[in-house]
């Protein structure tokens, strides 16, 4: 199965060269669902904060892009960021429509990890509110409008 | 350089009249493609008996429409040497518009492969060109292991000789996988892995532009790498096809794909190609697939709209979506503040009403100012002194308004409902038509003067209905009157014929009632044709004026 392959070479890669600085695998037991935590190094806006960022794979992936989520529980929150929703959304076109098969897990975690360093000020998207009280369960199902890409 | 430019020029415009010519020759629908052709008169010789409120249009099959395609490809490939695929994907890339195209080609032909994506865009130092800011330098993995020389330009994609270095494809990581493509880019992946990517990205996507899967590369697979990767999914392929068909319609102005759903079929209405034509005419057109595929050219409205405008029609189906019901409701259950016209409800409490916008202090019952009310508090009895008066007057003013919106739509929505009704209506009819059969000498062929009538009647109601959506925008005056009496005759006429068909059926009078039906359903015809025509001329001659702006008439 190919999905299975990609990640377990994904995975091997990550226990073996390790993860990139700032990011840790917390689990990664099957291939549908895995769970790292996340880290923004260095002089930022959310020094000390610590996230977990969820990954959700199906059987189109890497041909389709994973769905990607911050978690938001009782350990974790969704850092506060203009292209992030507080129900752990993440408004970042390499999710969407610019996904590549060729980018990875740790790609993806180190994409999100420089949108959080580059952080000017701490806020919400400005539809927040009226977004998570109507946004489907799986955040592929969103239509984005990517803003802008300086963030 | 300027006489090579001139030559070329030259060149193409001696194709473009042999295209012409040939065009005229064997196809009409190519030559109606011409953006120009618009307003020359070649294209198409009158179609004889076409009456006023029709257009000219012609109905093009998906095998038309891809004929066209390919005589603008075979003209590009012709004109710069290039093969089919890469004159396509330039083609794509501009939107099909050829004239744009060549000068821009002839201007800068490596600024425009690499824009087209055709070739990776030369840059200083080829090395680095995948690696620039810090974001993408991060992952780069395993984009780096794929990455070779980027600085070819043949669009022809290559096939690595099966494992001589042991090559493993970036995206599934199958070791036991011996077969790879790239594009010109040279990005390697595994046959599977593109045939799930471009089927992926045609049948999720609906996309006909499928760059590489390589991170930030933006070579576009051309049509025959296309064709190889799906290998035997010819389901992808045939919906791919259609893509490229639905790009090459959206991006010509005469022409519209049909909206029928899974239809593929176009309709080519070049009279209709821009904003300014829409205030004269009412494009209703039909595609070849089905006598029932039938819309409006200028506009999404689902319905065949004439005789009124695409503008107008669209204010009135806009203001029936926001107004209708809830106007209903608010005419009979709220007042306006005598002050500031806010709408409001009283929904229990005295009369004593203070409005929650301007706090201005009224009676409910008799709308006047409730300083005058002195002590008499629940009930009032001034209902005749001059500033209650007053302040009725001004309600029922904004009441009127509201009262003729609802004249206009409460006609329309009643022409509506009897067009929905017409199912019944035809069935009626024809019960009608076999009992006449029986109780009289009538054949079947004699009885059909029934169907007719019922059809035309729901023509008509058809016709009305929108009549009353224009005499809404219609600014009051003498054309205005002379439009009312043409739907008020129309209407009539529609009413008569409608209860002669409806009635209960008399064996005694068939006969005459086939005369009257008939003499009838001839008059109603007329009435129709007198309505559709005058209201078409009208447009034409700008003789329809408004009573608020409306799109397109200044």
């Amino acid at each position: 199965m190919a999905v299975s392959r990609r990640l377990q070479k994904e995975l091997r890669d990550l226990q073996v060269t390790g993860c990139p600085t700032g990011i840790t695998l917390l689990q990664a037991d099957d291939f549908q669902s895995w769970i790292l935590s996340l880290e923004v190094l260095g002089d930022t806006l959310y020094a000390g904060e610590k996230f977990a960022l969820r990954f959700g794979f199906d059987n189109s992936y890497p041909i389709t892009p994973p769905a990607v989520t911050f978690v938001v529980d009782d350990q974790y929150q969704s850092p506060v960021h203009p292209h992030v929703y507080s129900n752990g959304h993440i408004c970042a076109s390499i999710l969407g429509n610019e996904w590549s098969p060729v980018l990875t897990v740790s790609a993806v975690c180190i994409t999100l990890q420089s949108m959080l360093a580059s952080c000017k000020s701490k806020e919400r998207p400005p539809d927040n509110d009226r977004y998570v009280r109507h946004a489907p369960a799986d955040p592929r199902k969103t239509r984005w409008d990517f803003h802008d890409d300086d963030v | 350089m300027s006489s090579d430019n001139e030559y070329s020029d030259q060149d193409y415009y001696d194709d473009e009249d042999e295209d012409v010519l040939l065009d005229d020759a064997e196809d009409e629908s190519a030559s109606e493609m011409d953006v120009d052709a618009f307003d020359t008169d070649y294209r198409l010789s009158a179609k004889g008996n076409r009456k006023i409120y029709e257009v000219e249009y012609e109905s093009l099959s998906q095998g038309d429409i891809e004929k066209l395609m390919k005589d603008d490809v075979d003209n590009v490939s012709g004109i710069f040497g290039v093969d089919e695929d890469t004159a396509s994907l330039l083609l794509r890339h501009f939107e099909w518009n050829k004239e744009k195209l060549i000068e821009k080609f002839m201007d800068n032909a490596a600024a425009v492969n690499a824009a087209a994506g055709l070739s990776v865009p030369e840059k200083p130092h080829p090395d680095r060109s995948q690696s620039s800011g810090v974001r993408r330098s991060t992952r780069q993995n395993s984009a780096d292991k794929v990455k070779t020389s980027s600085k070819t330009k043949s669009i022809i994609e290559r096939i690595s000789p099966p494992v001589e270095e042991r090559f493993v494809c970036p995206i599934c990581f199958d070791d036991s996988q011996t077969e790879y493509l790239s594009l010109s880019c040279d990005h390697k992946f595994c046959t599977d892995c593109w045939n799930a990517y471009i089927a992926s990205k045609i049948k999720t996507e609906a996309e006909q532009w499928i760059t590489c899967m390589g991170e930030d590369c933006k070579i576009v697979a051309p049509n025959a790498f296309i064709r190889k990767s799906l290998k035997n999914d010819s389901k992808s392929w045939q919906r791919f096809q259609e893509l490229l068909v639905r790009h090459f319609v959206s991006c010509n102005q005469s022409l519209k794909y049909c909206p029928y759903p899974s239809c593929t079929y176009t309709v080519s209405c070049p009279s209709a190609s821009s904003k300014s034509s829409l205030t004269q005419i009412v494009p209703i057109v039909v595609c070849g697939q089905s006598p029932t595929h039938k819309f409006c050219f200028g506009c999404n409205i689902d319905d065949d709209h004439r005789p009124v405008v695409c503008g107008v029609a669209r204010l009135w189906m806009q203001k029936c979506q926001d107004d209708s019901e809830t106007a209903n409701w608010i005419k009979s259950n709220t007042k306006e503040c005598s002050k500031c016209q806010s709408t409001i409800e009283k929904n229990g409490g005295c009369n004593h009403m203070t409005c929650k916008k301007c706090k201005y202090e009224f009676c409910w019952v008799c709308m006047g100012p409730w300083s005058e009310h002195g002590t008499a508090w629940y009930s009032c009895n001034r209902y005749d002194e001059k500033a209650s008066i007053d302040a009725r007057d001004a309600q029922s003013k904004s009441r009127a308004s509201l009262e003729r919106y609802l004249h206009y739509y409460n006609r329309w929505a009643n022409h509506e409902q009897s067009a929905k009704l017409s199912v019944e209506l035809y069935a009626k009819t024809e019960k009608k038509m076999e009992e006449m059969q029986m109780s009289s000498d009538l054949t079947w062929i004699e009885v059909q003067f029934m169907k007719k009538a019922a059809d035309e009647v729901f023509k008509c109601r058809m016709t009305l209905k929108w009549t009353y959506a224009m005499a809404y925008y219609l600014d009051s005056g003498n054309q205005k009157e002379l439009y009312e009496d043409n739907q008020r005759d129309l209407e009539r006429a529609v009413e008569e014929l409608s209860e002669l068909i409806e009635q209960p059926l008399d064996p005694e009078v068939v006969p005459s009632l086939r005369q009257k039906v008939t003499d009838k359903t001839v008059y109603v015809q007329k009435r129709n044709e007198i309505v559709l025509e005058d209201t078409a001329k009208g447009f034409l001659e700008g003789r329809w004026s408004w009573n608020v702006p409306v799109e397109g008439f200044d």
